[in-house]
């Protein structure tokens, strides 16, 4: 889930770091809205081998209780975990079905 | 202790000295040996470094770029095709504000293809936020190395070393190696102030709207005049601790000449030769080296040619269709301030040699004339 982080506000030139950097950590700024397609993992099928989580080229995937979750914060729905997946237990469905 | 060295080897003992964390580097001809030096350096486990073997130098500099975000201190090398690779990342690393010091070998640019020296590749990254200091001696390339990592983290932006090829780069010369103990006590260990922590993390260089991109470039512009500002404080303090004095630019006898030749790299050194020669012949010739190209040092350069009745900038490089790179830049410095004939002169592209004899034709052709007559005259070149 994307995280409450407090924004630094920059208002002046002497507040600025010498360098560009964001805000807050990217964590407290969704970017999953676009999504056309979303994975759904079926769990009883899942043997926990953390393939889609290392794939997921955006660090969406979550590991909790020992299992995957998809983080829909921030997954932009391009597949690889479904693709990568060993066992074929992600499928990519349409989103708002 | 003193030890002969060539050129690049001062380059790897230098950072060596400096403790550089993170080395990545890409061979290639004239620059080969700093790198197969210090790669040396570091299998022995004489300097605690991690060396990163990369595929093009484009890799080198993104891999400096990597870890001086890290808080590394970052070093690479490169030369002319290379540094030419790196271009998009040079002014990533500046706009990063990130402290890295390289070295560059002086290569003319291919095509023709050459290995031979001249100071285009390294001009033509002119305007890349990098810092750009000459070298005309082995022992000005290691001391270099280390003041380049003083002033690039005290105000965020990298340096570039540059030598000229196999006349500084594969020529061997008695180089003093300073004691670690007093390089520690000089360069301490960096604290980068803004580098990635996972604790509290950012992400860098992202998207800037108009209503801030300007603002990030005027702290880079102030941060290089600041830059001009450590340079002149530092010298005094290095030449307290190691017994060299470096300063933006290097004059010889200029104080008392009609005629100033304006040379830099080795070129000064055989500029040096020839200015004792002409005074033993009663000629009032001096010889002002630029040291310092980013950032200018307008102040130093007025100054020195203050008393001068014409100026000769000797050029080994050239813009096409305009003048020598240092003739544009010290003209620059000078109008408005000066009112004396500047000529300017092209010699040694591609590493032919300047010699003696180079200085003795441009200061007669020059003693002809009362003012300049071509925008630039070609040296020695076949009829």
């Amino acid at each position: 889930m994307a995280k409450d982080r407090k924004k630094i506000d920059f208002k002046k030139m002497e507040e600025l770091p010498p360098m560009v950097m964001s805000l807050r950590s990217m964590a407290a700024n969704p970017t999953g809205s676009w999504r056309n397609l979303k994975p759904v993992i079926d769990l009883s099928q899942c043997i926990q081998c953390t393939i889609c989580w290392k794939f997921c080229p955006d660090a969406a995937i979550d590991w909790i209780d020992g299992n995957p979750v998809i983080n829909m914060d921030f997954c932009k729905g391009c597949g690889i975990c479904a693709e990568e997946c060993p066992k074929k237990c992600i499928e990519m469905i349409k989103e708002g079905k | 202790m003193k030890k002969v060295m060539m050129g690049n080897h001062a380059i790897s003992y230098g950072a060596t000295l400096a403790r550089v964390q993170v080395i990545a580097a890409y061979p290639i001809t004239p620059q080969t040996q700093v790198v197969e030096l210090l790669s040396e350096i570091v299998a022995d486990q004489k300097l605690k470094a991690e060396f990163i073997k990369v595929e093009s130098e484009h890799s080198a500099m993104a891999a400096c770029i990597g870890a001086s975000s890290a808080g590394a201190r970052a070093f690479t090398a490169t030369s002319a095709q290379g540094l030419a690779l790196m271009h998009e990342l040079l002014h990533w690393a500046a706009g990063a504000r990130l402290p890295i010091v390289m070295a560059n070998i002086n290569r003319a640019m291919a095509p023709p293809w050459t290995i031979w020296t001249d100071q285009n590749d390294s001009l033509s990254q002119r305007d890349t936020g990098w810092m750009q200091i000459y070298c005309q001696s082995n022992q000005e390339v290691l001391d270099s190395v280390i003041m380049a990592y003083k002033v690039a983290e005290k105000v965020l932006m990298p340096v570039m070393i540059v030598l000229d090829a196999f006349s500084l780069s594969h020529t061997y010369e008695s180089v003093d190696i300073p004691d670690q103990a007093l390089v520690d006590k000089y360069l301490p260990a960096f604290d980068y102030k803004y580098k990635l922590d996972v604790k509290n993390p950012h992400t860098y260089g992202g998207l800037t709207t108009p209503d801030w991109y300007m603002e990030f470039r005027i702290k880079m512009h102030e941060a290089m005049e600041q830059a001009l500002v450590e340079i002149k404080k530092e010298a005094p303090v290095f030449q307290k601790v190691f017994g060299r004095f470096y300063d933006t630019v290097d004059p010889y006898m200029v104080d008392d000449a009609e005629t100033v030749l304006v040379t830099s790299g080795t070129a000064a050194s055989t500029a040096r030769f020839a200015v004792d020669q002409l005074r033993a012949e009663g000629k009032k010739v001096g010889n002002l080296r630029m040291r310092v190209l980013r950032p200018f040092p307008f102040a130093d350069v007025r100054q020195q040619l203050k008393n001068a009745k014409k100026i000769i900038i000797v050029d080994r490089d050239i813009s096409y269709g305009y003048h020598g790179i240092w003739a544009q830049e010290v003209k620059s410095a000078l109008y408005g301030h000066s009112q004396v004939p500047v000529f300017n002169f092209i010699a040694g592209l591609g590493g032919r040699d300047i010699f003696p004899e180079t200085y003795y034709n441009i200061i007669a052709l020059v003693e002809k004339k009362d003012k300049p007559d071509q925008e630039l005259y070609w040296v020695e070149v076949k009829k």
